[in-house]
């Protein structure tokens, strides 16, 4: 079995607990994202932590925290620039972009030591770099992000379904934004190293994307991207040691190609239940209720009702032929 | 009601509401008791909605203040405990978005503001939200992706989700819009219950029709003025919209825009 065959080597064990993490917590932060319109948020903290890489290679910190203080402080910088609600969020994210790569790659270059070379391990990932110490921080930090939604996932839901009514009923919306805001932040540089800044919001939609072919429910949706998450990302990581390519790109390039064998499956599974339902008129126009115009008849623990010459029962969210 | 001291739920006092800074509703008052129905009638534009978002706090208040369940309406400072006893169904028609939910997903988002801040669902708290799911007549499809739902079915599954919290006071935005006779009579029944329940109600309606059991009082609004304010009258179950008379005999008909003419004027 190739995977355990990896395992034996360490720096490999590493790469693919990170991918592990990124996995899990990506699609997690993705799907409130993915709800609330706002699948490239990511890319733009993407470019914000590419500036904070540059100024931890340039002040000698370490580039992962440098790199999460600038994307937390991007993050709080949007969401607060969004509730005002004066100037567009779009042009704010724009200029967010835009300040970070330049930012980047400015401050790359006052270093001595640096190049604009020196960021394309961030930009692109470079997950056999992973050392110990990186993972045991990506490892709490994807740990609290992965906490943190699952506790607050219904109010997350309610503020991403529905800010308005959110706000009328007293749910704290600004802070919940802020908190997601936050959570993405932090899960942009804990899969930098896996996928890259460049790639970073890959890894949050196209698990979901995947699942709104698949599923019917946030419940489930949440689940299935998670799966998805993990699998592309052990998949991709395995693939890249023996193919020799890089870790993120591999990655995403698996999530399209599970993501089109989904929609394919999907279009083949609506066909079959076009089909198993044909009995009962597919697009039926109408609910059957009292007073609907079709005469009820009571049929055991249920009601039928006579269209044109047979019955119909209620059958979740559909009729069946009785 | 037998009530011996009145305890107003909403009160306005010389409100203006608007956006950005142009007004929409001028100079409201309006004081409701607990335990009232008042019906909100008016033609499209007229303000009610307006009024309504403003009341709740989603709409700017301009001028004058607004106390909701004894506490003011304003920019912040509204604690979750309050709105755990407010239910609102918004005027719109479709829910659902981008990432596929179910009514009861939907629905259970509505009983959030009772849990506090990281509260669970407690037992109660599904049951509470079956029941309200229960009340609209859309049992059968409680676990359905709610986008999957005609326009008015969705607009039961929002009225649901306001009476997942066990509301004081309920405040709804056109809930009958689009929702067939069978479904207006049993959101009559739902009402009903809720005033024995002793529930608040505002309901803003063009079909106050079904509602004329139960409701206690009629404000008609009238280019964001309260025109009229006092019984249901016959003649308001009758038209199509209750402020019918104020519009069709309305003389100045560009009177209706106010704010269109200082710019007509300036150019
Ligand atoms: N978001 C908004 N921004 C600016 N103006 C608005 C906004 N919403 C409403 N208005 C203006 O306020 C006026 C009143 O609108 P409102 O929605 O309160 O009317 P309404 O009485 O609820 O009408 P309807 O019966 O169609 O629902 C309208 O003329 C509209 O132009
Ligand atoms: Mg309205």
């Amino acid at each position: 079995m190739p995977v355990i065959e990896l395992l034996q080597y360490d720096f490999m064990r590493r790469a693919l607990v990170a991918g592990l993490l990124v996995g899990l917590a990506a699609p997690v932060v993705g799907i409130f994202l993915v709800q609330r319109r706002l699948a490239l948020i990511g890319d733009g903290m993407g470019h914000v932590a590419l500036a904070g890489v540059a100024a931890g290679v340039l002040t000698g910190a370490a580039p992962v925290w440098t790199a999460l203080v600038a994307a937390v402080g991007g993050a709080i910088a949007i969401e607060l620039i969004r509730a005002r609600g004066r100037t567009s969020g779009d042009i704010a994210l724009a200029v967010l972009f835009y300040g970070g790569i330049a930012g980047g790659v400015v401050l790359i270059s006052l270093s001595p030591t640096g190049t604009p070379a020196n960021l394309n391990a961030y930009l692109f990932g470079a997950i056999t770099t992973t050392s110990r110490a990186d993972l045991v921080t990506f490892a709490v930090l994807a740990g609290v992000v992965l906490v943190t939604s699952l506790l607050l996932a219904r109010r997350l839901f309610a503020v991403s379904n529905d800010p308005e009514y959110a706000r009328a009923v007293g749910l704290p919306v600004l802070s919940l934004n802020l908190l997601l805001a936050v959570l993405t932040a932090v899960t942009v540089v804990v899969s930098m190293r896996v996928v890259g800044l460049l790639l970073i919001s890959a890894l949050m939609i196209l698990p979901n994307a995947i699942a709104q072919l698949l599923c019917h429910s946030f419940r489930a949706s949440l689940l299935a991207a998670v799966a998805t998450g993990v699998v592309v990302s052990v998949a991709g990581i395995s693939t890249s040691f023996y193919a020799n390519t890089p870790s993120g790109g591999t990655i995403v390039l698996f999530a399209i190609g599970v993501f089109v064998l989904a929609a394919l499956g999907a279009a083949v599974r609506d066909m079959v239940a076009r089909r198993r339902h044909a009995a009962a008129e597919v697009h039926h126009a109408h609910e059957h209720g009292a007073g609907c115009g079709h005469d009820a008849v009571a049929h055991d623990d249920h009601v039928d009702y006579l269209h044109e010459g047979h019955r119909h029962a209620q059958h979740v969210g559909h009729y069946d032929e009785h | 009601m037998t009530d011996p001291t009145p305890e107003p739920v909403i009160a306005l006092r010389g409100v203006s509401i608007g956006y950005t800074d142009r007004a929409v509703v001028h100079d409201v008052d309006l004081v409701v008791q607990r335990g009232e129905v008042v019906a909100v009638l008016g033609a499209n534009g007229s303000g009610k909605t307006t009024l309504v978002r403003g009341l709740l706090g989603l709409a700017r208040i301009l001028t004058g203040e607004v106390e909701l369940l004894g506490r003011p309406v304003g920019a912040r400072g509204r604690s979750r405990w309050h709105g755990a006893r407010i239910g609102y169904v918004p005027q719109r028609h479709t829910v659902g978005g981008t990432v596929a939910s179910t009514v009861r997903e939907v629905v259970s988002s509505g009983r959030l503001p009772r849990l506090g801040r990281v509260g669970w669902m407690r037992e109660a708290d599904r049951a509470a939200v079956t029941a309200a799911i229960d009340a609209v007549d859309l049992t059968p499809w409680a676990d359905v992706d709610i986008a999957d739902l005609s326009g008015g079915q969705q607009r039961r599954a929002l009225i649901a989700r306001a009476l997942a919290s066990e509301p004081e006071v309920l405040i709804m935005d056109e809930p009958t819009a689009g929702v067939d006779q069978a479904s207006q009579q049993a959101l009559a029944r739902s009402v009903a219950r809720l005033v024995e329940l002793g529930v608040t109600l505002l309901i803003v309606t063009h079909e106050v029709g079904p509602l004329a059991g139960v409701v206690t009082r009629a404000v008609v609004v009238t280019e964001g003025r309260i025109a009229y304010d006092g019984p249901l009258k016959d003649s308001m179950i009758g038209a199509p919209d209750g402020a019918h008379d104020h519009h069709v005999h309305d003389p100045a008909g560009g009177a209706r825009r106010p704010w269109l003419r200082p710019t007509i004027g300036g150019r």
